[in-house]
């Protein structure tokens, strides 16, 4: 069951990303990946993350994408053109996507030795992952404020420095000129 | 059987009946607004298809199946078919995480009345909504007009704004519950009127902070200017007829509907109220039933008060609102819902 | 159940197909969608190998990774729409300039 839905809900992320690739006008590449983003967000329910499955919905699928969508929508830019040169570009772009996944693929699945020096790929990889856990690892909430306001305190708020840093920028950025 | 195969069809049963329940609710919400709407503007509202217009919704049902379906030729129509079909299917989902009472025992085995209890249940609503904002977006985008362009992209703004000030009003009773599993938090004011989250819980800043940002979340008035006739033509909705314009409007009472269910659970004590003790078991059961569903009742009224009452907001006046006055009240309610539990401990 | 390298697998798909979008593509916000899609891949990594190890950590890095990409969408969408005022164009090879 678990790997009747892994394969399905990768099927459809891989697919919006092709998608995302092949589509010539923005808001059909953005919502390309917001089925990418959907679909991941299952991926991390069958992965025991639960809070980050809601949070990518809520805040990456339900936000940020939602403030690109909108920049598209009020920009009204329209489709990318066809010169020769983005024909010839896209001509190595697929064959690029193929040769790079490849590669990864092949080191992920078949045990880097060669290719990854020392750390031993193969064994460990091959293990499952998403297999029992027990209360203290689950991905509840509850644990993970427990680490995000011990362990990383000082990264939380160093980001929420920068998110301060990030909202000042915008408002500077959309502003018109008015010196 | 197998268990797994019982759970799938009670599961199936429990959806089947809380969908018709939802969709009989909305239809009857509609006719409930007519009615108050209309009393309040000193005139009787429907009177003439059957008892108290009371079959008001059906006629309005066959008119809308019946009307001609108009696809204006210069729409983008992927998205302007799917739009109203996600806006539908987001407002239906929100209902799957709301328990309406403790369980009932059929054939020996304890049923809860809830589709199902994730331990992130608010959350699970909270995204819901996030990602309803596209429904709204997309159908704006996709009708090609001026009028629907600009009421999508307002109602997509004040949506993602006021939905800031809603998750941060929630925090107050996230804290004093300590989970997000919407039984949970009923669970956790259990003990009469006074330990309710509102009263004993001292979150009647989170409530208001809720209930405003509610009203935005819904494009409700006085929050209504994305959809406001005098302004907008319909706003995003103004390319569409018949069935595609009654899912939009099905999907915006379903949405008050599941918001009244949710200020029920979280600030009003859920579904507890007196039980008589006379009441044969099933009964006894399904009273909480009826106690939560008088709550909700009682919201859906305010909410239609309130729409006949107060006068729209402007655009700039209400982003101004939802920004520089919920967002710092409710993160004053954090603070000072936190502190106090913290001191407490 | 299904492996730990299969999950690292789609993952590295999804990167790989980000990096070719960004830079292949001429649409300055399709590039900016690129990178969003190399970071959700490089998140699905990262909880997999959370769930594999037993570890949260994993979990709590996606949420900085979250927060860093909100806020670098937000300055990024800015700094689109300001090119987009003074330009009139998104494709990246006319604005390959300093000067206007």
């Amino acid at each position: 069951m678990q790997q009747l839905l892994f394969f399905l809900f990768a099927a459809i992320c891989v697919a919006g990303a092709i998608n995302l690739l092949a589509q010539r006008h923005p808001i059909s590449s953005a919502l390309s990946l917001i089925v990418v983003m959907g679909s991941l967000a299952v991926i991390y329910l069958l992965l025991g993350a639960e809070f980050v499955a809601a949070i990518q919905l809520i805040v990456y699928a339900g936000a940020i994408m939602v403030l690109f969508v909108f920049v598209i929508m009020l920009l009204n830019a329209g489709e990318e053109e066809r010169t020769p040169g983005s024909r010839v570009a896209w001509l190595f772009g697929y064959p690029a996507v193929a040769i790079l996944a490849g590669l990864l693929t092949w080191v992920f699945l078949h045990g880097g030795r060669q290719v990854a020096g020392a750390v031993p790929l193969g064994g460990p990889l091959a293990a499952s992952a998403g297999s029992l856990e027990s209360a203290a690892d689950a991905g509840t909430a509850v644990n993970i404020g427990r680490l995000l306001f011990h362990d990383f305190l000082l990264p939380f708020e160093v980001t929420s420095v920068l998110v301060l840093i990030a909202i000042m920028g915008a408002v500077v950025l959309a502003r018109r000129g008015e010196e | 059987m197998s268990e797994f195969a019982i759970y799938v069809a009670i599961a199936i049963v429990k959806i089947v009946v809380l969908v018709v329940l939802l969709l009989t609710g909305v239809a009857y919400t509609v006719w409930l607004e007519r009615k108050l709407v209309g009393h309040i503007q000193n005139r009787w509202g429907p009177t003439r298809v059957g008892p108290f217009g009371l079959l008001q919704p059906l006629a309005d049902g066959l008119k809308l199946i019946f009307k001609e379906d108009l696809v204006p030729p210069h729409v983008y129509r992927p998205l302007y078919i799917l739009a109203p079909m996600l806006s539908l299917a987001l407002a239906l989902t929100s209902i799957s995480v709301i328990p309406f009472g403790n369980s009932i025992t059929i054939a020996g085995r304890a049923i809860p009345l809830q589709i199902t209890d994730v331990n992130i249940g608010l959350l699970v609503i909270l995204g819901v909504t996030s990602i309803g904002v596209y429904g709204v977006a997309l159908s704006g985008w996709s009708s090609n007009s001026k009028y629907s362009l600009l009421g999508g992209l307002r109602a997509s703004a004040q949506m993602v704004s006021y939905e800031v000030a809603l998750g941060l009003s929630l925090v107050g009773v996230l804290i004093l519950s300590g989970t997000f599993s919407l039984r949970g938090i009923v669970e956790a004011q259990a003990g009469g009127v006074l330990h309710w989250n509102i009263f004993g819980g001292f979150q009647f800043v989170a409530f208001f902070i809720y209930l405003c940002a509610a009203f935005a979340e819904t494009n409700r008035t006085p929050f209504d200017l994305p959809e406001a006739e005098t302004e907008l033509v319909a706003g995003y909705h103004t390319e569409y007829s018949s069935m595609k314009y009654a899912m939009f409007m099905m999907a915006e009472y379903a949405n008050m509907i599941t918001v009244g269910c949710l200020a029920s659970l979280l600030f009003l004590g859920g579904w507890s109220g007196p039980v008589p003790a006379f009441l044969p078991a099933w009964a006894q059961a399904l009273m909480p039933v009826f106690w939560f569903s008088l709550r909700i009742f009682l919201f859906l009224c305010l909410y239609i008060w309130v729409r006949g009452t107060l006068p729209r907001f402007r655009y700039d006046q209400l982003m101004a609102f939802g920004w520089k006055v919920l967002l710092p009240l409710a993160l004053a309610n954090i603070v000072v819902t936190s502190l106090v539990v913290g001191l407490r401990a | 159940m299904v492996p730990l390298s299969y999950y690292l697998v789609l993952g590295a798909v999804l990167f790989s197909c980000g990096v070719v979008g960004f830079l292949f593509k001429r649409n300055l916000i399709a590039i900016f969608l690129s990178i969003e899609l190399m970071l959700n891949g490089v998140n699905l990594s990262f909880v997999a190998f959370a769930a594999h190890w037993h570890r949260l950590s994993g979990q709590v890095f996606v949420f900085f990774v979250m927060v860093v990409a909100a806020a670098e969408a937000a300055v990024g969408l800015a700094i689109i729409i300001a090119v987009y005022r003074t330009r009139e164009t998104l494709n990246v090879d006319k604005v390959n300039l300093l000067k206007l």
